[in-house]
């Protein structure tokens, strides 16, 4: 079973944060990767709030091929982040030879553009990147956008760790949000892009869990938006549909468990909405899911929320403070985190709410 | 001695034999009162006895008359095999034998200038089923849990009416972030995946389609599974067009149109709607034919529900005036749609073909959003009656199309927007659930039966010939037949009570096939969840090959 894990805070977290709530909780995943997103970034990245980050890990070829391409597209780049790596024999790790976190200021000829112009540039970049450094396997890009960095490796959470230098906290690498998962994808193939967070656009997604009706959601999803692609999850799917019903379609959050895990008829019928509801689950039937799943996902403004399938057959806890808020998907991570909060207020969401953490960092929890 | 006269009709010609005990028999006439094709009668046969009566042999010989009970050479009256005298002989006496070396469709041809015409079913190739080749081989083990298929609770129920895409929703998001619904959306009714296949009133007997009423409005109300049934062409009684229960009926407007007088001008009263209209183009089992009610069955009630005298009744093979699927979506369908006021899902039933995409395309890409479902009847399904050679030699098997049209809504991204409902041969080996499921599997939403419901009210035919003479008007077990002493044989009550136990039992059936995959909805569209043991079904139906 993968083990899943959020933090969010008032203040800016140090990615070392991620790697202790996940290492706690090792006994429950394989140890055979690590992936996180950062977002909200604060540190060396606050200054470039605004511009887009390219994480990106690449042989020489494939930096090559990105920097000519980002370069003919007039992407100026404005900074440049190198992790210090450190390889010491017996790590394991399977590391690529460039790790790439670099921001870029929009070409000249976008300045007057729209918010929307300007993304859908990112996520057409982000794409042709990707198809191009496919072919041969020089690079794996993760995201493109605004104050989102993301990073995936595969190996022992630890040897990562100390890689890429992130065990010890420091001030210059933070975020106020960050999402992570340990354990690659032991279903299939390891492939990079298979682990867990996905991001797209703004929004975020990583699970705990197995989605029965991957088929069903990959078959539609695949003429939905030109950014379904990849589909080397099964839990790739969550991110889809979150971004379709909330970008796409403009729906609130709310909605979101009612699309992936409907209201049983009987109870859909005796409801004031059902009238939506039935709607909802006839034109979204094949993104329904089906399965043990937990469901982490973050908004473009970084509000963070939690669902269960709706058997409730994958756990969750969330822990907080005054001033941070840890998802986790066993108990002794939080504890890890946050041994000085009040445990009684710990929630362990239920099979028919969403849990959602607002920009205040205030706790709700929503009934189906 | 007997000249030989070769062209004379035989019992050896026929397809059924008719084997008699002298012995066993009593002579209590009951076979011969029982078989309704007059295929026996009673005869007196001259026999030679030889004896002796002495100590020593003194051979002396005796003629008789003996009464005896003597198969009928004689076209009209075949024998067809039903054994309704074998059930009736109290002395096992008598029974019918199929005949390898019947020479029936020759001499029949020959003799009447027209081919044979049967009812009931599809003979060819009984024994081999796409279906049988697949398995539900995706069991949740370690990476999922299963279900409890008596303890979890399942959803088992599928859309008729057209889905609008979600962008296209007339909804806007409220004050307090609630969707509000501002604009009409085409009806949508949520069913049990298996209706209850269009059989006519005319098809049936008045017994039998009001045991299949009873166990409609049974199911509903006291089982809680919401089945629907399709009149079938021919309308239905008034009392039954005004009472409650039309919510749980679709009807049926095929070429002939055919008892729409009196629903139209029944429609004032109706305080219920119906469950949907479904406009009958094509039928699986004899594609190309239009419906064929032999005069035979037109009994009066027949003649005052469908407002026509008695005489053969033939609807034509296509709906004249309709020329187009463009005209068929414009007219038909919006005239039907119209009359129920937008508020009744409007489907068509189809006979699976190989242009079937083609027309399931068109109904898809309809700007209207008028078209509530597609129906793909196919090769294997029944009928009341049509001729032979349309049964044997037409059609297209159902599995591979149904696959074709939900992969063709896949393709569009416009899959679910028309359901798909399948039949044609599901539940022919008696487990319709494991059909069902695996269509479901390959993409229908739900699925329609007619041939296994008048196997569970006792159809004594099957898929080897035996039978099959519902177009006679002569249905030894009161199912297909207008004649009051016959269809007094069919109980209506045992009947009904089979439906209901049958789909209570079918029900529990399909909850043990979504426990093991670890789905609490229907899987439609999970081809991953089945694989094939044959490589050419595999790769034809895109699922997983195994051996
Ligand atoms: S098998 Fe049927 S048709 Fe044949 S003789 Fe017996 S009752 Fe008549
Ligand atoms: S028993 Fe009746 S319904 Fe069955 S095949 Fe014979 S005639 Fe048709």
């Amino acid at each position: 079973m993968c083990r899943i894990g959020a933090i969010k805070s008032l203040n800016y977290l140090h990615p070392s944060k991620a790697l202790h709530l996940m290492q706690s909780q090792q006994k429950g995943h394989d140890n055979s990767g690590f992936a996180m997103v950062m977002q909200d970034l604060g540190g060396i990245f606050a200054e470039y709030k605004d511009l887009p980050t390219l994480s990106l890990a690449c042989t020489d070829e494939g930096l090559k091929i990105a920097e000519t391409l980002l370069q003919d597209k007039g992407f100026k780049q404005v900074y440049q982040w190198i992790p210090e790596t450190n390889r010491k024999p017996g790590m394991d790790i399977q590391a690529m030879p460039n790790y790439v976190f670099r921001t870029f200021d929009y070409p000249s000829q976008f300045a007057g553009a729209t918010k929307e112009e300007k993304e859908d540039l990112l996520t057409d970049t982000r794409l042709q990147l990707r198809a191009t450094m496919e072919k041969d396997a020089t690079g794996f890009v993760y995201s493109f956008w605004p104050d989102v960095i993301t990073l995936k490796e595969i190996g022992d959470p630890r040897d990562i760790g100390a890689f890429f230098n992130l065990l010890e906290p420091d001030d210059s690498f933070t975020a106020k949000l960050i999402t992570a998962q340990c354990r690659q994808n032991t279903n299939y193939a390891i492939v990079r892009y298979a682990a867990h967070p996905f991001f797209l656009q703004g929004y975020t997604a990583l699970a705990n869990g197995e989605n029965t009706f991957y088929q069903k959601n990959k078959d539609f999803q695949s003429t939905l938006h030109r950014g379904y692609v990849g589909f080397e999850s099964d839990s790739q799917c969550f991110l889809y549909t979150l971004h379709y019903m909330h970008r796409q379609l403009r729906w609130p959050l709310s909605y979101y468990k009612h699309i992936i895990t409907p209201l049983p008829f009987d109870e859909a019928v005796k409801r004031e909405d059902a009238e939506q509801l039935f709607a909802i689950r006839q034109s979204l039937a094949h993104l329904e899911i089906n399965g043990p799943n937990t469901i982490i996902g973050a908004l473009p403004d970084n509000t963070l929320f939690v669902v269960c399938d709706a058997k409730k057959l994958r756990p969750i806890v969330v822990g907080h403070t005054a001033d941070t808020v840890v998802f986790s998907s066993e108990v002794c991570g939080i504890n890890e985190i946050l041994p000085e909060r009040d445990w009684e207020t710990d929630i362990y969401p239920n099979e028919r709410e969403i849990v959602v953490i607002d920009k205040n960092l205030e706790v709700q929890r929503w009934k189906q | 001695m007997e000249t030989v006269k070769i062209n004379d009709l035989a019992c050896n010609d026929l397809p059924w034999k008719v084997i008699y005990d002298t012995e066993r028999c009593t002579l209590c006439g009951s076979c011969v009162s029982a078989c309704t094709f007059g295929a026996i009668s009673p005869k007196v046969e001259r026999r030679r006895k030889s004896f002796s009566d002495t100590e020593t042999p003194e051979p002396k010989i005796k003629f008789s008359a003996t009464p005896v009970i003597a198969q009928q050479n004689v076209l009209k009256n075949f024998c067809r095999g039903c054994g309704v005298c074998e059930r009736v002989c109290p002395n096992k006496a008598i029974r019918s034998e199929r005949n390898p070396d019947s020479r029936f469709h020759v001499v029949y041809q020959a003799s009447t200038g027209s081919g044979p015409k049967r009812g009931g079913r599809n003979n060819l190739d009984p024994h081999y089923r796409t279906l049988d080749t697949l398995r539900v081989g995706r069991i949740s083990q370690m990476t999922d849990p299963s279900l409890d298929a008596q303890r979890h609770t399942f959803d088992c129920l599928a859309p008729l009416g057209r889905i609008l895409p979600a962008a296209k929703l007339p909804f806007t998001v409220g004050q307090d972030g609630k969707l509000v619904k501002n604009g009409h959306t085409p009806p949508v009714r949520w069913i049990y995946p298996v209706i209850i296949g269009d059989m006519s009133i005319g098809a049936l007997s008045w017994r039998m389609w009001e045991a299949v009423a009873m166990a409609v409005a049974y199911l509903n109300e006291e089982c809680g599974l919401p089945v629907r049934m399709c009149s079938g062409e021919g309308g239905m009684p008034i009392r039954l067009l005004k009472s409650r229960y039309l919510k749980y009926m679709i009807l049926q407007i095929a070429s002939g149109h055919f008892g729409w007088n009196r629903i139209i001008k029944t429609m004032p009263d109706m305080i219920e709607d119906p469950a949907g209209v479904l406009i009958k183009i094509g039928q699986g089992a004899k594609p190309g034919d239009g419906g064929l009610l032999m005069a035979a069955k037109v009994a009066p009630h027949i003649q005052a529900i469908r407002g026509v005298p008695k005489t053969d009744l033939l609807s034509p093979p296509n709906h004249q005036g309709l020329y187009s699927i463009e005209e068929s979506v414009q007219k038909m369908f919006l005239s039907f749609n119209a009359a129920f006021k937008f508020r009744v899902p409007v489907a068509i039933k189809v006979a699976a073909s190989a242009t079937s995409v083609s027309v399931f395309n068109n109904l898809v890409r309809d700007p209207y959003n008028i078209v509530g479902g597609f129906f793909l009847d196919g090769i294997d399904g029944g009928t009341g009656a049509a001729h032979d050679i349309s049964l044997d030699h037409t059609g297209h098997p159902v599995v591979s199309k149904l696959r074709d049209c939900y992969q063709a809504a896949v393709a569009q991204g416009r899959q679910g927007q028309i359901p798909l409902w399948a039949a044609g041969g599901l539940g022919k080996t008696g487990n319709l659930a494991a059909d069902a499921f695996k269509m479901f599997c390959l993409g229908a939403n739900g699925v329609f039966t007619g041939k296994l419901i008048l196997q569970l009210a006792g159809c004594l035919g099957n898929d080897h010939g035996r039978c099959n003479a519902c177009n006679t008007g002569l249905c030894p077990a009161g199912i297909t037949t207008q004649e009051p002493l016959l269809v007094r044989r069919l109980n209506p009550d045992r009947v009904a009570e089979n439906i209901v136990n049958y789909f209570l039992g079918m029900d529990q059936e399909l909850r043990k096939l979504m426990a093991p995959i670890g789905n609490s909805s229907l899987p439609v569209g999970r081809s991953d969840c089945l694989v094939a043991t044959e490589k050419s079904v595999a790769d034809r139906l895109q699922v997983q090959y195994v051996c």
